[in-house]
């Protein structure tokens, strides 16, 4: 099979699992767990620097950004400005231009402000940014990002930090079979078959955290959803069998020693 | 008092002795670190520290990455 690249705007990636760093009890074991999964795209967020102990160690202290691609994201923005001003920052920061952008409804569900989003979608692309969007499993909207020139468009399986896997798989096939931008699923994933699952149904890539961060070892399910993002890609790549509604006999119905 | 001015950094009032940006990035130890600066509200190119005067009542927002999802 020729190399199965995912292609993201002017970005080139050989692993389809892009993981989080939030969440995890220290830095050396986000640093593990990432590299378990193979990943090489990695969210962080933008925050202010504690004044009154500026020398505490950093997390790219251990995610080297010469190795890993770092994804700003807007995590706990609730209006347009914030993720945008949060986004300059952060293109100044570090120079990253691939961001992800999230802008929340309310601290209960966590979903997507789709209102907010669009406006700033809008505002970062017409700076050149190249923009990975959360947003809901919507397919009209999914469309609408795209149309203002988001590089992927990122539904939620189901609220941020939930597990609770695909809440509406059809809607993730409608947007994938419609979209021609990167489709990947960001938020909800439990374990290792909702990745997989994902990607069956013709996901480009999934965005893990909690799922991994949260495991009671991190460093095997982060190597769990690796796998399982790959077989779930390769099975989405070989075409799956038509379901039937009885059975199809596996061995050949001839040449029976009765007959 | 010498020339020790107040300015608001990250939400809390702050007496500084620094009258650019670069010197209250070294003023805080922050020189190694990567972060990025906003002034009222803009933000400023790091090659335009050492000439961003800094001056009483700036708003300033002083940032870093740290884990997210």
């Amino acid at each position: 099979m020729a190399e199965d690249i995912f292609r993201v705007g002017t970005y080139e990636f050989r692993s389809r699992l892009i993981v989080g760093s939030g969440k995890y009890k220290d830095f050396e074991t986000t640093r593990n767990a990432t590299e378990a999964a193979g990943a090489e795209m990695i969210t962080v967020a933008v925050r202010r620097v504690n004044i009154t102990d500026p020398g505490k160690e950093n997390l790219l202290d251990y995610i080297d950004p010469k190795k890993y691609t770092i994804l700003p994201n807007t995590a706990g923005c609730f209006n347009a400005d914030d993720a945008v001003r949060t986004l300059r920052l952060a293109r100044e920061a570090g120079g990253w231009d691939l961001v992800k952008l999230e802008v929340l409804g309310d601290t209960q569900t966590l979903y997507p402000n789709v209102v907010e989003t669009i406006k700033a979608a809008e505002v970062l692309v017409a700076e050149d940014f190249q923009v990975m969007v959360y947003t809901n499993d919507d397919p009209i909207v999914a469309t609408r990002l795209e149309e203002i020139g988001c590089v992927a468009v990122m539904p939620l399986g189901n609220p941020i930090g939930s597990g609770r896997g695909l809440a509406n798989p059809f809607n993730i096939r409608v947007i994938k079979e419609r979209a021609h931008v990167p489709i990947v699923v960001d938020a909800g994933i439990g374990t290792a078959s909702d990745a997989a699952k994902a990607m069956e149904l013709g996901a480009d890539a999934c965005l893990i955290n909690t799922a991994i961060a949260e495991a009671k070892d991190e460093c095997m399910m982060a190597r769990a959803m690796s796998e399982a993002v790959r077989a779930g890609r390769l099975a989405y790549l070989a075409g799956r069998m038509p379901k039937r509604s009885f059975a199809s006999a596996s061995s050949p119905t001839e040449g029976y020693i009765w007959d | 008092m010498s020339d020790k001015i107040v300015i608001q950094l990250n939400g809390e009032e702050r007496q500084v002795a620094a009258s650019t940006l670069a010197a209250l990035v070294s003023e805080l130890g922050l020189e190694q670190r990567m972060i990025a600066i906003e002034r009222n509200l803009e933000v400023v190119p790091k090659s335009q520290y050492a000439s961003t005067p800094l001056q009483s009542h700036d708003r300033i927002e002083l940032v870093h990455m740290i884990g997210g999802g």
